[in-house]
């Protein structure tokens, strides 16, 4: 783990001591809570400006159901000048599940955050253009939040498309969850018939 | 008369310069050797089709050679991919607009029946929204099983009733 990396998010902490939470290492890997999600916008802009994180790796989401805040936005950024990586994990609450934008720090999050409104319904504040990317104007479900079934759920919207679920029926393609090991929970592991 | 009344036979000793057969096997020969694709392309299973229109394999040997991108020009729509929910209207829509007689050919198990995409998003087979003449296994196919698949629809094709078909369709006052 590149000490680069060590000093940049102290750095970046003395700068934030209000916004960001402590930094762990895992894994050679350096990870920063922001503690207030309002400020990420001002941190983002910082981290670029004055620490030379040029490049937005990639923004995703967590869904952590049934805990409280639900969700996570994960910001993955790195800077070619210094060559070191830093994520940093904002937390969402399920109630208002609105976070700024960070398109104005660098363009490439527009796309992203527009894939985490289609897939986790997280509004960004301050973006551009946020619609849906994946599934169709006007689905009414947010797929990859946890309380969504896999199978998916019937929709119908004329003249654009209609979805139905997919026939699971403890199929091959279902893993059990709290199965006693992966061998076992795993798809391939099972019969059709099973 | 041939022993398969749906084939032509042309015998040169007995019939000389005259050919002696049936509308309906005539026009199927039309119909079943020149049929021209519409290549619905939507995932690696457009890839296969595309090597079973090369050299190697050489979908031309079956007329079929003449692949093409407008739905106006084109008798058999080969849904080579996974159908999303997405795009399942606009594969509809392409089916709507190519001209009668049309035929459909489901290539791989995404287009037959979802494959492997148990999902919200895939459609659970393209038959959902269009008449699938000939379903071809594997993921993806081997070109030769969709030129097997070709030839079964030509075989099919061929024992289709032309005439018939054609004084059934609804007259417009």
């Amino acid at each position: 783990m590149s000490t680069t990396a060590k000093r940049l998010a102290q750095k970046l902490k003395k700068a934030f001591s209000t916004a960001l939470g402590s930094v762990s290492e895992f894994r050679d890997e350096l990870t920063l809570i922001v503690t207030d999600p309002a400020q990420i916008k001002d941190v983002c802009q910082y981290a670029k400006t004055e620490l030379g994180f040029d490049y937005l790796v990639d923004v995703s989401s967590v869904d952590n159901y049934g805990e409280d805040p639900r969700f996570e936005v994960v910001y993955e950024m790195y800077g070619y000048e210094h060559q070191a990586h830093l994520r940093l994990v904002a937390t969402v609450s399920e109630e208002s599940a609105v976070i700024p934008s960070v398109t104005s720090v660098w363009k490439t999050a527009d796309w992203h955050e527009r894939e985490i409104y289609d897939m986790m319904g997280i509004s960004f504040e301050g973006h551009p253009d946020l619609r849906r990317i994946l599934m169709w104007e006007g689905y009414p479900y947010f797929p990859l939040r946890k309380d969504f079934p896999l199978a998916g759920k019937a929709t119908e919207l004329p003249e654009v498309a209609f979805s139905k679920p997919a026939p699971l029926e403890g199929g091959p393609f279902v893993t059990t969850a709290g199965s006693e090991d992966r061998q076992r929970g795993e798809p391939r592991s099972k019969s059709v018939s099973s | 008369m041939p022993e398969n009344p749906t084939e032509i036979g042309y015998n040169t000793k007995i019939e000389g310069d005259v050919i002696v057969t049936r509308a309906d096997a005539v026009l199927n020969w039309f119909r079943k050797n020149s049929l021209w694709p519409m290549p619905m392309g939507l995932a690696c299973c457009a890839i296969e089709l595309m090597a079973a229109g090369s050299s190697r394999f050489d979908i031309s040997r079956f007329g079929s050679e003449v692949m093409r991108f407008s739905p106006r020009q084109s008798d058999l729509m080969i849904v080579a991919g996974t159908v999303t929910y997405k795009m399942g209207l606009a594969v509809k829509r392409i089916y709507d607009q190519m001209a009668e007689p049309k035929w459909v050919i489901a290539m791989g198990a995404c287009a037959s029946t979802g494959g492997m995409y148990r999902s919200y998003a895939v459609m659970q087979g393209v038959d959902n929204i269009l008449p699938v003449d000939v379903y071809v296994a594997g993921c993806p196919p081997r070109p030769e099983a969709l030129l097997d698949a070709l030839m079964k629809l030509q075989t099919k094709v061929g024992k289709e009733p032309v005439i018939r078909t054609q004084k059934a369709l609804p007259v417009e006052a």
